[in-house]
């Protein structure tokens, strides 16, 4: 039997119209994203690479980043090219954003890449960056950040890592978890990881970096010097096989 | 009230219309003022003011969402209500989910701004609203879809006319990219903050995919449904081919969802996906440019109206830059030019003729022509309309060909490397490169922007004498009656 396809049973009915366009627009997205969870190497599983969750101190310096919106102006992802490892480092690799709920790769870099910008400038050149950027870069165009100096709001840190373990990073709850944390990143990271312990940890972390140059109280700049001073150093680069890495792209 | 008014105004609910149609113009100043000041920010950095409030990070996100969804959202409702029910010559099916859909989109809009200033944000690009706005958009959004198709299908003929395909397109899509780039899981339910579902690598690409396809649903095929029904009205004749506009519409729906990878060239996204989002990239040259030249030959036979009709003028301009940026894009989008224009101004640009030339442009058209017969009159002035299309075209110029050089420049700048393998220019010489790009770049917005308010002008003015004209027609009829009765 042949069927004469006409154009009008579409247009003349609304719902048939509604499928077909549904169909038309779900394959793209259905083909391109529902794999990434399923192909193991999407994110490289390379003997070497051993991120850890953020602690409690850095991961409220993330939130800091993302409510200053530095992401409009600060990439976080260096490509394969070598001017990009000369200015930056080595590439980015997928596992190292993996606990990073949202991601903040960016897509302009009106200042430059922050990928691996952790430990390349001391915390007081940070504190003083922030604080009044053309005061230590005069060309800058970023903005003053004076009001970082204020108290930190620590009193809701247990529910952001619920939170954040809910969508599946590994913060612990309870003991079974907190062992599993020490086999996978040793026991001075699970204790970080800790939920009940987050206030202590988060403290005791800023008193011990004192980020901000300042003893009294943990300020929003503690805690994203923290984070920025961590970004793109939990790889040791030397102890992963490159020939691997590339396996995996 | 007029006679005529009134009986038009009970056959469709033009009252909706209205509003929408003046909120447009009220987003389109207030969004393109934030464009113009976060643009200076960039060529005077003192003007952040040390408040946190207005510093470029928190401001940007209210210029996109003011211009995106205010501006462009509140057009598409205007015109798709506009459309529908003149194409299905029946009346919106409830006028209280109407009002819904206004109230619901206006209080959207201006919490999003509000609150991206007090610092709340999903740090994710055009998707920055928190999770109790990504709520309320949900349902307006589905309240729109039930009242679009519900009076589709209550229409009065049995062929669906090509420009609803479009905005039901538009409709259905931005709901599916809406739900799933906002699955997120909040801090506390008294929280506004919340932290997404996914992360990393899968993160990365369903936020492209959703960002996108804002671009190609929201900026593109709703403004094609637009483009449908302004542009063969205003010209007077006959959409150029019927069978093209099949062809383009299901060709750009089925495309366009696949292309959002090339966002992550050379990332730490796999190679496979990028690359197919590449391949399909430069596929949907094909269909785009389909659509602009269904557009443009519309016109064929009635070209002397591009000299005498200064509304056709901005319909036809924002055609050629559409087609002008869905080359650039595709261009854009393979590899090797990727590696250069990728993080730099260009791309900024590339948007901007995308935002400025085409989809403000055909809604400024849009709007000149059915603004006057919302209110059963005409254009206040076609001179200022002039006015506005020279100021808007010099400003978009202005405004992309500063962007072109900067990027192009940033990208040569930091690739470079002298004759023993070391870099050539530190980053911040690259900074310093850029400031009489940024200040050329704000002149061009500050143009756009005072086209803008030209408009404004122009269709108050327009609006002010619709209600004289009607007063004195009250009159006259209050006097016949009057009469009649004494």
């Amino acid at each position: 039997m042949r069927i004469n396809f006409k154009h009008e049973w579409i247009e003349t009915n609304i719902g048939l119209m509604l499928v077909l366009t549904m169909l038309a627009i779900s394959v793209g997205g259905l083909v391109e994203i529902a794999p990434l969870f399923f192909i193991k190497k999407t994110v490289e599983n390379v003997e070497g690479i051993n991120v850890r969750p953020y602690t409690p101190l850095e991961l409220r310096g993330r939130d800091i980043y993302i409510r200053e919106g530095c992401y409009t102006c600060h990439s976080q992802m260096i490509r394969p090219f070598v001017d990009e490892k000369l200015r930056y480092g080595h590439y980015s690799l997928a596992a190292e954003s993996q606990y990073d709920h949202p991601f903040q790769w960016g897509s302009k870099r009106t200042g430059p890449d922050l990928a691996r910008v952790g430990g390349k400038y001391s915390n007081e050149w940070h504190v003083q960056h922030l604080i009044a950027p053309r005061s230590m870069v005069p060309e800058s165009v970023m903005p003053n950040y004076p009001w970082l100096m204020q108290l930190l709001d620590q009193s809701d840190i247990a529910n952001r890592m619920k939170a954040l373990r809910a969508v599946g990073v590994p913060y612990s709850l309870t003991e079974a978890e907190r062992e599993a944390n020490v086999k996978k990143f040793g026991a001075e990271v699970a204790a970080m990881l800790h939920i009940a312990d987050a206030k202590k940890n988060l403290v005791e972390q800023a008193n011990l970096g004192n980020y901000d140059g300042d003893r009294a109280g943990v300020s929003e700049m503690d805690a994203l010097v923290a984070y920025l001073q961590v970004l793109g150093t939990m790889v040791d680069f030397t102890k992963v096989d490159a020939d691997e890495l590339v396996r995996s792209r | 009230m007029a006679i005529t008014t009134f009986s038009s105004a009970e056959q469709y609910n033009f009252d909706i219309v209205k509003k929408f149609a003046i909120m447009a113009l009220v987003w389109a100043v207030v969004g393109m003022f934030a464009g113009v000041y976060i643009a200076s920010e960039l060529a005077w950095p003192f003007l952040n003011f040390d408040s946190p409030y207005i510093s470029f990070g928190r401001l940007r996100p209210v210029h996109t969402s003011a211009v995106i969804f205010g501006f462009g959202g509140s057009a598409l409702f205007a015109t798709s209500y506009y459309v529908v029910q003149r194409t299905c010559q029946t009346r919106l099916i409830s006028d209280g989910m109407a009002s819904f859909t206004f109230w619901g989109w206006q209080t959207v809009i201006v919490l999003a701004a509000l609150s991206y200033m007090a610092g709340y944000s999903q740090g994710r690009e055009y998707a920055e609203m928190e999770w109790p706005i990504d709520i309320l958009i949900e349902v307006v959004w589905v309240t729109y879809l039930i009242l679009f198709v519900g009076t589709i299908m209550r229409r009065k003929q049995p062929h669906i006319y090509v420009a609803n395909w479009f905005y039901l397109a538009f409709i259905l899509a931005t709901a599916l990219l809406h739900t799933f780039n906002n699955l997120a899981m909040p801090v506390d339910l008294f929280s506004m903050k919340s932290y997404s579902l996914f992360s990393g690598t899968q993160d990365a690409m369903t936020q492209w995919w959703y960002g996108h396809n804002a671009v190609g649903f929201f900026l593109t095929a709703a403004f094609l449904g637009m483009m449908y029904y302004f542009v063969p009205k205003q010209a007077g004749r006959p959409i150029y081919s019927y069978r093209l506009s099949i062809v383009h519409f299901w060709a750009l729906s089925f495309m366009y969802m696949w292309v959002g990878a090339h966002h992550l060239h050379w990332t730490a996204l796999p190679d496979w996906t990028s690359t197919l989002a590449a391949t399909f990239s430069i596929l949907l040259l094909m269909p785009s440019w389909g659509g602009m030249i269904n557009g443009i030959m519309t016109l064929s036979g009635a070209w002397d109206k591009l000299r005498t009709d200064p509304v056709m003028r901005f319909l036809i301009v924002a055609l050629s830059f559409y087609g002008m940026s869905t080359f650039e894009g595709p261009m854009m989008s393979l590899k090797e030019v990727n590696a250069l224009s990728h993080y730099t101004d260009w791309t900024v640009g590339h948007v901007h003729s995308g935002a400025l030339g085409w989809v403000a442009m055909i809604s400024f058209g849009s709007l000149y022509h059915m603004i006057p017969k919302l209110w059963d009159t005409k254009l206040y002035s076609t001179k200022l309309v002039e006015v506005h299309f020279w100021l808007a075209t010099v400003g978009v110029l202005l405004y992309i060909i500063a962007m072109w050089v900067s990027g192009i420049t940033q990208g040569l700048m930091w690739r470079a490397l002298d004759e023993f393998g070391n870099l050539q220019y530190s980053f911040v010489e690259s900074v310093a490169a850029m400031i009489p790009f940024y200040i050329m770049r704000a002149v061009g917005g500050a143009f756009f922007l005072t086209g803008t308010v030209v408009m404004v002008y122009n269709i108050f003015m327009t609006i002010r004498q619709a209600k004289q004209e009607e007063a004195v027609l009250e009159a006259k009829l209050a006097a016949k009656m009057a009469n009649a009765g004494a």
